[in-house]
């Protein structure tokens, strides 16, 4: 099987984000980049189907320079080769434009499987993946926790709300989002990072893909949010807090 | 161009809140546009979010019909979508912010060359759109300045569902074309995980653990403070996600809804898919070591402070107070 898989570079979680001079977006200078939490499982999934059906997982990124070293993250846990879509402007992209050029970059290869995450961890989109599908021409399922491949495609467990799953079974080649969960995440070996500095990193550019920029939608300013209730902070040591809590919960709260 | 519609999804008796939020949001929209309000939901002419929903303001509702919408399936969905949005010209589409919509929507809005605004929260003058960045930590604010049907998804608790007002509604069928080998997936009937034995629903307390625990030894700390207060152990997805904790302990849109007299949240974000479980607590605390967590936007009582001095701190005063 052929298996591309959308990786994108966040803000690490822990990292500290705040809004830039323009309040367009955030200040980016020294801040701590990760792999997007489900695009980490859509890459475990395409693994563990490659080790099981033979194959190859090819990686695919659109963003700066940086990105390389995500790229190179996915290629030491065990991805055979990467696009990196190079462009500066990713920020400025929509999600059409940005899937308009992950499709430019898969559709010559030709994949059985394209996997994506379900959801970045920054825009929180939930929808380039499904954009992908529609603009490859291939069915989709989204919300996916586990994959089988079928003598005519796969079947695969879609996550539902509340506790709900449902099976659909799908003719390849098609598109999944990947849910976080279905896996258990694997880390790189020395040897799988060692092995990473060999392997193809194919750089293209949007111009080259011949997608524009032109966004549909705009992110006009970005803000802090605003308080939904009025939270009383308790202070001082953890001791004291801790103390404090304890009187609230007893006596305000009744519930101790 | 002309008109709002606002698709609904009938999901039965007492849990059709989705698209009611949905249909208030389209009200705020008719309020600052002066566009009219039109609905449409799959099903036929007596589905029952029609009736329900009928009167505020006047509008037609389209029941739109096909022996291949029985089930749901994102290829039978698109086409029927982008026909009645063909038909119809609306200026704006509302969808409330369900697994479907995220399943079928983006589609249908690629085919018009448009971008689905997903998940808002709030519709300003503009109109601006504002939703979450950052797993809640900021907000961002959208516009849609160029032509074409604007598609805005609704998150779940954003919009306060109004109450009916007189009015009567039009109901219309709308049959689409679907060819027969359109629909190229073959769904299942849903199921429920095998684990479903703890119910959380009716714990008085709940300890609910994140990710700021850092690791599977470390959650015996959070249980033994749950211990202490009589506490069923919760956790939010991450955590039931490596499995420090079952997965039938997880609270959120994909795991429990939980309303207990106390709800302590120890090193957790405070994402939306987290809040939607447990908002609905009578009191929430939340003990978190960054001051700007979401959490603490509806926390009653907060500590910012290293979960692993708090929380046995914590624990002792609990056992101190004789509980
Ligand atoms: C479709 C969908 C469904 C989902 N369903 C659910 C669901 O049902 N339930 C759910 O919970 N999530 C769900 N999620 C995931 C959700 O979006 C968040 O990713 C998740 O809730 C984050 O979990 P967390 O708060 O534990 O982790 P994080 O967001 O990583 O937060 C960890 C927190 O710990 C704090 N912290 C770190 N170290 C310390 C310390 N030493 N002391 C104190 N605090 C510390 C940090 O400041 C941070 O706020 C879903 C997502 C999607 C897309
Ligand atoms: N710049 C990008 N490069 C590669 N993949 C991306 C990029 N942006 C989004 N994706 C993929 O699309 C998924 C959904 O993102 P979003 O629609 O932003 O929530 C992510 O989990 C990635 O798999």
């Amino acid at each position: 099987m052929k298996i591309m898989v959308a990786i994108k570079q966040v803000p690490d979680r822990d990292a500290q984000v705040r809004i830039n001079a323009s309040a367009k977006w955030i200040e980016e200078s020294d801040l701590q980049y990760a792999l997007n939490e489900s695009d980490a499982y859509a890459l475990e999934e395409g693994l563990q189907l490659k080790e099981k059906h033979g194959g190859e997982v090819i990686v695919v990124s659109a963003g700066p320079e940086r990105v390389g070293s995500t790229i190179r993250e996915a290629l030491a846990k065990g991805a055979d080769r990467a696009i990196h879509i190079v462009c500066d402007d990713i920020g400025e992209r929509d999600a059409l434009s940005v899937a308009r050029l992950l499709a430019a970059a898969m559709k010559p290869e030709s994949p059985d499987l394209v996997l994506t995450g379900l959801q970045s961890e920054d825009l929180g989109l939930g929808q380039t993946g499904v954009i992908v599908a529609e603009l490859l021409g291939m069915p989709h399922a989204s919300l996916i926790l586990q994959v089988e491949k079928t003598e005519t495609g796969v079947t695969v467990k879609q996550e539902l709300e509340e506790g709900w799953f449902q099976t659909i079974e799908l003719p390849t080649p098609a598109v999944l989002t990947i849910q976080s969960g279905g896996n258990k995440l694997r880390y790189a070996t020395l040897m799988g990072i060692k092995r990473a500095k060999t392997k193809e990193v194919r750089q293209l550019t949007a111009t080259e893909l011949a997608v524009d920029a032109a966004p549909v939608v705009v992110l006009e300013r970005i803000t802090l949010p605003k308080k939904q209730k009025s939270t009383q902070m308790l202070s001082g040591t953890a001791a004291e807090a801790a103390a404090a809590l304890v009187q609230k919960l007893k006596f305000e709260v009744h519930v101790l | 161009m002309s008109g709002i519609l606002v698709i609904q999804e009938e999901r039965g008796q007492g849990r059709n809140r989705f698209s009611y939020e949905a249909l208030a949001a389209g009200r705020i929209l008719a309020g600052l546009t002066g566009l009219s309000l039109e609905t449409a939901v799959v099903g036929d002419k007596n589905t029952p979010i029609l009736a329900e929903t009928s009167g505020v303001p006047p509008m037609t509702a389209y029941a739109v019909q096909h022996p291949q919408l029985k089930h749901y399936t994102s290829d039978g969905y698109v086409l029927a979508f982008e026909q009645l949005i063909r038909k119809l010209q609306p200026a704006f589409i509302v969808v409330p912010h369900s697994y479907q919509s995220r399943d079928y929507v983006p589609r249908v809005a690629t085919r018009f060359g448009q971008v689905l605004i997903s998940d808002i929260t709030g519709i300003e003058t503009g109109p601006t759109f504002v939703r979450q960045l950052f797993q809640g930590r900021m907000n961002g604010s959208y516009r849609h300045p160029g032509d074409g049907p604007c598609f805005l998804s609704v998150q779940a608790g954003a919009f306060q569902v109004d109450s009916a007002q007189g009015g009567t509604t039009t109901i219309l069928p709308f049959e689409p074309e679907i060819p027969a080998d359109a629909v190229r997936a073959r769904p299942g009937e849903p199921f429920r995980g095998s684990s479903e034995t703890v119910d959380l629903g009716s714990a008085q307390r709940i300890v609910s653990v994140g990710r700021g625990i850092k690791s599977a030894e470390n959650i015996s700390l959070v249980q033994e403070l749950a211990t202490s207060l009589g506490a069923e152990l919760a956790a939010s997805r991450p955590i039931c996600d490596n499995g420090w904790v079952p997965m039938e302990r997880q609270v959120g849109s994909s795991g429990q809804t939980v309303s207990p007299k106390l709800y302590l949240a120890v090193g957790i974000s405070g994402a939306i898919q987290h809040l939607v479980g447990m908002k609905g607590s009578q009191c929430i605390v939340a003990i978190n070591k960054d001051p700007d967590a979401p959490i603490f936007e509806v926390a009653d009582y907060g500590i910012v402070g290293d979960l692993f001095e708090v929380v046995p701190a914590l624990t002792e005063a609990v056992k101190g107070a004789g509980h």
